[in-house]
């Protein structure tokens, strides 16, 4: 499952949907709005895109994923538009036997994400908004 | 005989807009189309050093040849996740 999204994320509806009898780990990372950023207080965030590459680039680390650790399935949704501090921006579920490689192979999925997928974050503070270019 | 061009995040800002196109006979490859929309808006020099290109959304260097019917996109490093 990839998806771009403009509503709130359901982490349950996602975790119900790649959980399988077979799985024993299912390793979630939950991306969340933080109230601060570069010493300044973030009051909200918007996301741009590059709608179709996006989604193409994050079918691409999927299947990148599945390839190169020993994990069953992967799921990544990732929010676009406005969003509150504390709100869900981007969710990676990783279903495996074992919790090792489901463990590694979400934390390449992020990590990937945050170098080559389209998406944009602007950032809005009480005094002005800035885009912010490059992952960390 | 056009290529539709994109611009996203501060590049979109600098520009104006989000798409246009350009006239594929007036130009050869990524960097000729980014030195038109430089000439129209000259603050978008300053993005030249990290800009990245998406020809048909896949990521292209400056000299990928561009043709008819391509879909060319100019955006700044990413920041998702």
């Amino acid at each position: 499952m990839f998806l771009l999204v403009r509503e709130p994320i359901d982490i349950q509806q996602i975790i119900h949907a790649i959980q399988m009898p077979e799985d024993g780990a299912v390793i979630l990372f939950d991306g969340v709005v933080r109230n601060n950023a570069r010493d300044k207080a973030v009051r909200f965030l918007e996301y741009d895109a590059y709608e179709s590459m996006a989604l193409k680039k994050l079918q691409e680390i999927g299947a990148r994923a599945k390839s190169e650790y020993a994990i069953r399935d992967i799921a990544i949704v990732h929010r676009l538009g406005h969003m509150e501090v504390g709100e869900c921006s981007v969710i990676i579920a990783v279903a495996s036997a074992h919790r090792g490689p489901a463990f590694d192979a979400c934390r390449f999925a992020i990590d990937t994400i945050k170098k080559i997928v389209p998406i944009w974050k602007k950032e809005f503070y009480t005094d002005g908004e800035i885009w912010i270019e490059g992952g960390h | 005989m056009s290529i539709r061009v994109l611009f996203f995040a501060s590049l979109a800002d600098v520009s104006g807009m989000r798409e246009t196109t350009v006239d594929a006979a007036a130009v050869t490859d990524v960097n000729s189309v980014f030195n038109i929309f430089v000439e129209k808006f000259p603050a978008l020099e300053k993005y030249r050093a990290s800009l990245l290109f998406a020809l048909n959304a896949e990521f292209a260097r400056p000299e990928s040849p561009v043709r008819d019917g391509d879909e060319l996109a100019f955006f700044p490093p990413v920041s998702g996740g």
